[in-house]
C-alpha cells in the first residue's frame, strides 16, 4: 500500500490533483489500484495508454500475437519499429516509456477457461478489448465468477457499444445478449474492417469508465449501453436490467465454472484455421497456376467485393460476392473446373460449402487467397 | 409510424438504410411491416418458428421490450425503436 506520492509523481499527477475529484488520495487510490486488459489491439491500445497515463499502479495485458504492419492503422500503442515483436512486449515498452512508475505484467499467451481465473483474479477491474464472441463470453463470466467490473467495449464498422457489466450491482453481459449469434448470422466477414479512429473512441471512453470505477467517482454506465455511431456522430443510450435468468448471474444461474466457449459460440476464438474449405478442396498458389497453365477452361471466381479488386485483381477472374454466391450460382457452369479465391482463404472456404450443397464438385479452394499469391505466384500484386 | 434505427451489422438488408419508418400499433406489427419492407432481415431476426431471436435486442426509446410486453409491446406514432446489435470486434482480417 502507496501511502504518499513523491516529489515526480507530484508533478507528473499534477493535473489530476488540482481536481478535487481526484485530488491526492484520488491519485493514491489510482497508484493502489491495477487492471487487466484483454487484448492489446484498437481497444486495448487506447485504455492501456490512458491507464498508464493516469497512473494505474499494475496493468495486466494479454494477447498472443505478433505486431503485423496491418495493426497500424488503430492499434496505436505500437510502432513501426516494433513490427513483428510481441504484442504484449511492443505495448508494455511502450506504457513504461508513458510512465516508468507504474507496473506492467504480461501475459503471452491466448486468454482461455484454463487461464483466465488465475490471471484476472488479482486485478480489481477487467476490460474486454477482445475481438470475438467466445472471448467476449469467457471475460464476462470470469468477471462475474470473480466478482469484479467488466469495461466492456466493442466494435464493427462505425459503430461501437459500452458498457460496465458489473453483476454485483447491475446486469451483466449475457443478460442482454444470452447466446451469441449463430456463425452464419453474424455479419459476413466481406463487410469486415474498422475506421481506425473508432476503436480509439470506444477504448477511450472504456478508459474514462475504468477510471471512474477504480476511484468510485461519477456515474458509471452499470446498467446503461452507450451506442456510439462514428457516420451519423450519434451518441445513443439505453436502460440495461438485470435478467432474473441470466445462466451465470441470475437467481438460478447454472453456471458456475468456465465453460469451453468455443463450443458455445459454434466459432473457433482465436488459433481457429477458418481459411481452409477441408482437406481435398484446398489448392496452394503455386500449384493453382499450374492448372490455370494447363486447364484453359478453368473458371477462376473471385467472391471478394467489388471495392476490393481496385487493391488487386487476378485477371479474367469472375467477380461474385461471398454474399450474392447463393443467389447468382446459376451464372456458373458446375461441369467446368473451379478455383474460387477471396482475400485470404475463409469467405472462398465458405462459397465452397454452399456451392457443394447445390452440387457443384469441380472446385479448389485458393489457400491463403489472393495474398498468398501475391506473396509465392506474382509479387507485383500488393498484399493487403 | 414509428422511427427504427438499423444498426450498421443489419445495413446490408436494408439497402444501406440506417433507419427505417415502420407502422403498427405493437412491436409486432412494427416488425411485420419492416420485413415486409426488408424481406432479407427476417432471418436475421426471427426463428423458424417466428419467435425473435435470442440475440436480438429492440428497444422503445431507452427500454428492451423484454423488460416490457415483449412483441405485444404498444408504441405510437413518432416512437423511436432501435435494434441493438451483437457485435464482437471488427478488424478481422479475412
Amino acid at each position: 500500500m502507496i501511502d504518499e506520492l513523491s516529489h515526480e509523481q507530484i508533478l507528473r499527477y499534477s493535473r489530476h490533483l488540482l481536481m478535487p475529484e481526484v485530488g491526492l488520495q484520488g491519485q493514491l487510490k489510482l497508484k493502489n489500484s491495477s487492471a487487466l486488459v484483454i487484448g492489446t489491439g484498437g481497444l486495448g491500445s487506447p485504455v492501456a495508454l490512458y491507464l498508464a497515463a493516469a497512473g494505474i499502479g499494475r496493468i495486466g495485458l494479454v494477447d498472443f500475437d505478433v505486431v503485423d504492419t496491418s495493426n497500424l492503422q488503430r492499434q496505436v500503442i505500437h510502432g513501426t519499429s516494433t513490427v513483428g515483436k510481441l504484442k504484449v512486449e511492443s505495448a508494455r515498452d511502450r506504457l513504461l516509456d508513458l510512465n516508468p512508475d507504474i507496473q506492467v505484467d504480461i501475459y503471452n499467451e491466448p486468454y482461455t477457461s484454463a487461464n483466465a481465473l488465475q490471471i484476472a483474479k488479482d486485478y480489481d477491474v477487467i476490460i474486454d478489448g477482445t475481438d470475438n464472441f467466445p472471448t467476449r463470453y469467457l471475460t464476462n463470466d470470469v468477471a462475474v465468477m470473480l466478482g469484479k467490473p467488466n469495461i466492456y467495449g466493442s466494435i464493427f464498422r462505425f459503430d461501437g457499444q459500452v458498457s460496465v457489466f458489473y453483476a454485483k450491482e447491475g446486469p451483466c453481459y449475457r443478460c442482454l445478449f444470452p447466446e451469441p449469434p449463430p456463425p452464419g448470422l453474424v455479419p459476413s466477414c466481406a463487410e469486415g474492417g474498422v475506421l481506425g479512429v473508432l476503436p480509439g473512441t470506444v477504448g477511450t471512453l472504456q478508459a474514462t469508465e475504468a477510471i471512474k470505477v477504480l476511484l468510485g467517482i461519477g456515474e458509471p454506465l452499470i446498467g446503461k449501453l452507450l451506442l456510439y455511431n462514428a457516420l451519423d456522430m450519434s451518441f445513443d443510450f439505453v436502460k440495461l436490467k438485470k435478467n432474473p435468468k441470466c445462466r451465470v448471474c441470475g437467481e438460478h444461474a447454472d453456471i458456475k465454472e468456465l465453460i469451453d466457449y468455443e463450443e458455445f459460440c459454434g466459432v473457433p476464438g482465436h488459433g481457429g484455421d477458418e481459411t481452409s474449405a477441408g482437406a481435398g478442396w484446398d489448392i496452394r498458389p503455386q500449384d493453382a497456376k499450374k492448372r490455370l497453365e494447363q486447364e484453359r477452361d478453368l473458371i477462376l471466381l473471385d467472391v471478394r467485393e467489388p471495392h476490393e479488386l481496385e487493391i488487386a485483381a487476378l485477371p479474367g477472374a469472375v467477380n461474385i460476392p461471398l454474399g450474392q454466391v447463393a443467389q447468382r450460382m446459376a451464372e456458373l457452369d458446375s461441369s467446368r473446373e473451379m478455383i474460387i479465391f477471396c482475400k485470404r482463404g475463409s469467405r472462398s472456404a465458405r462459397a465452397i460449402e454452399i456451392l457443394a450443397s447445390a452440387g457443384f464438385k469441380k472446385m479448389k479452394n485458393l489457400q491463403g487467397g489472393i495474398n498468398a499469391w501475391a506473396e509465392e505466384v506474382d509479387k507485383s500484386l500488393p498484399v493487403y | 409510424m414509428a422511427a427504427l434505427r438499423i444498426p450498421t451489422p443489419l445495413r446490408a438488408y436494408t439497402n444501406g438504410q440506417s433507419e427505417v419508418q415502420v407502422s403498427g400499433a405493437t412491436i409486432s406489427e412494427a416488425l411485420n411491416d419492416l420485413t415486409n419492407q426488408f424481406s432479407a432481415l427476417k432471418p436475421h431476426l426471427f426463428n423458424e418458428n417466428e419467435e425473435l431471436r435470442p440475440f436480438v435486442n429492440l428497444f422503445v426509446g431507452e427500454t428492451n421490450i423484454k423488460d416490457l410486453q415483449g412483441l405485444s409491446t404498444p408504441i405510437k406514432d413518432g416512437d423511436r425503436l432501435m435494434l441493438i446489435p451483437s457485435i464482437a470486434g471488427g478488424a478481422r482480417n479475412d
